[in-house]
């Protein structure tokens, strides 16, 4: 039985394509994935990211629970501020990369991926101590919503009508819409300015169709997971599952600036350290195919000198770039920028360069 | 949807013109619009000798890889270039400029196992 977010209705209504994104039942496009993402890049996207989890911890303890737990540093942030992190396990590799947000002087919410939400949740659960903290796994009553594009703080104006002020990159406010209390952080997933907005379920639709109509003058569209892909993929966010997996840690996936080692101890710290001390044996970069080619796809052989190097775990075209892109682990030799390989697809291979991240900039 | 009468097509949403002794072959409305946004298209060589249900031609979306199957066996004798440089004629003429390839019907019984444009309505509705 598939599980369904408290707008599948509303999804069903605007014609989103329903399908099953690891157990649960998602718009993968509405107009299309091309429409949504330029949409996005150029104007203003709505996403329903209810399916994402939400982990409430607090008390006295939590900062040192979290510390303890996760590879960044809670002590970098304060109330209202955020940042990207990693749950590890024991041999240093990724259960999962989420958000926490501090909410409070000793409140935290931390938005994981709707996949892991289940082993997130063991994992951390395992890991309490036995008193000052409190847990509370909520991603089952709270809804999410990322609205993103250049023109989101615009429509935060107007939707607020000068109420609230906008919390500025990477942190979050509280505010309160009707009887509704609503976290608002401007984050995101796309490389474009917006928000994401968490707050209990039952206020879902009202919520949604108030953005949308509110977003119309803006050119808002309903936006699906295929162009939440296209967006992320341009802009190099590993998609947990794809680009990340228990088999690769944080440092393999180029992702050391949210590794914070002075802390004395974390889970799986100790092994990072060695791998640190020694050097990746692999890295994960992103790569754009070179002239006319087939997009490249998840799994694709990765050579280099007619040799497989590797394989690649992300893939697809991009509608910004006009081109395939895609990201692989490679050795640490080859995995630099301007590097030559060639992608195997469907048995002819096509070349491909290793490039910098992000794959698209702003203009 | 659009189902026009006069083409046969198959359950893998393939679409035939049949006329003398050819079959001009691509892909539904529907199948179209499933994919959406079709990004590049990869066709047989001309010569090709083909098995009907065998996959021979590849239609890419930004999302995914399709394999595309001949509903006949045959040889190819002609495949559409233009989708070499304009592979969204798939989406804007699925019945039209964005036909795939033609290929010769050996074996004309193979028609009788296509599905008219009525039970093709009904499987996809």
């Amino acid at each position: 039985m598939l599980k369904k977010t408290p707008l599948y209705e509303d999804h069903v209504k605007a014609e989103g394509k329903m399908v099953d994104f690891g157990g649960w039942l998602m718009p993968v496009q509405y107009s299309g994935i091309m429409d949504e993402h330029h949409a996005v890049r150029n104007g203003l996207g709505v996403f329903d990211i209810s399916h994402m989890g939400e982990v409430f911890i607090s008390g006295p303890g939590a900062k040192a629970y979290l510390n303890g737990l996760l590879t960044n540093n809670v002590e970098r942030i304060a109330p209202g501020e955020c940042q990207y992190t990693f749950l590890l396990n024991e041999k240093g590799g990724i259960i999962d990369d989420l958000l926490v947000y501090q909410t409070g002087p000793e409140a935290y919410l931390l938005v994981v991926n709707a996949s892991k939400i289940e082993e997130d949740v063991a994992w951390m659960q395992a890991q309490l101590p036995a008193e000052g903290v409190v847990f509370e796994n909520r991603s089952d009553d709270f809804a999410g919503l990322a609205v993103q594009g250049p023109r989101a703080a615009q429509l935060f104006d107007k939707f607020f009508e000068g109420k609230y002020s906008r919390p500025a990159r990477n942190e979050i406010i509280t505010v309160q819409v009707g009887n509704a209390e609503i976290l608002i952080a401007r984050t995101g997933y796309t490389g474009e300015d917006g928000f994401e907005l968490f707050f209990p379920a039952g206020y879902a639709s009202r919520v949604w169709n108030e953005l949308l109509s509110a977003g119309a003058e803006f050119g808002i569209k309903p936006c699906g997971l295929g162009a939440r892909d296209t967006l992320r993929l341009e802009m190099c966010y590993p998609l947990n599952g794809s680009d990340l997996s228990g088999e690769h840690t944080p440092l393999e996936a180029g992702m050391s600036i949210f590794v914070d080692l002075a802390k004395p101890a974390f889970m799986g710290r100790d092994v990072l350290a060695a791998q640190k001390a020694e050097g990746v044996k692999r890295r994960l970069v992103p790569f754009k195919m070179v002239g006319k080619s087939p997009p490249p796809r998840s799994h694709y052989p990765v050579y280099k000198n007619g040799e497989q190097v590797g394989e690649t775990c992300s893939g697809s075209l991009s509608p910004s770039l006009g081109v395939g892109i895609g990201m692989a682990y490679l050795p640490t030799a080859i995995a630099r920028a301007n590097e030559e390989v060639e992608i195997d697809i469907r048995g002819r291979r096509f070349p491909a360069t290793i490039e910098k991240k992000p794959l698209h900039r702003k203009n | 949807m659009n189902v026009p009468e006069n083409l046969k097509y198959a359950e893998s949403h393939e679409w035939a013109n049949v006329e003398d002794g050819n079959a001009r072959i691509g892909i539904t409305d529907h199948a179209q619009s499933e994919l959406s946004d079709v990004v590049y298209v990869e066709l047989p060589k001309v010569g090709d000798k083909v098995e009907a249900k065998q996959a021979v031609a590849v239609v890419e979306s930004v999302k995914a890889a399709s394999d595309i199957y001949s509903p006949l066996s045959g040889t190819i004798i002609e495949v559409n270039s233009e989708l070499d440089g304009n592979p969204a004629l798939v989406n804007s003429d699925a019945f039209g400029a964005g036909w795939l390839f033609v290929v010769s019907v050996d074996n004309p019984g193979e028609l009788d196992g296509l599905l008219s444009a009525e039970e093709y309505t009904r499987q996809i509705s």
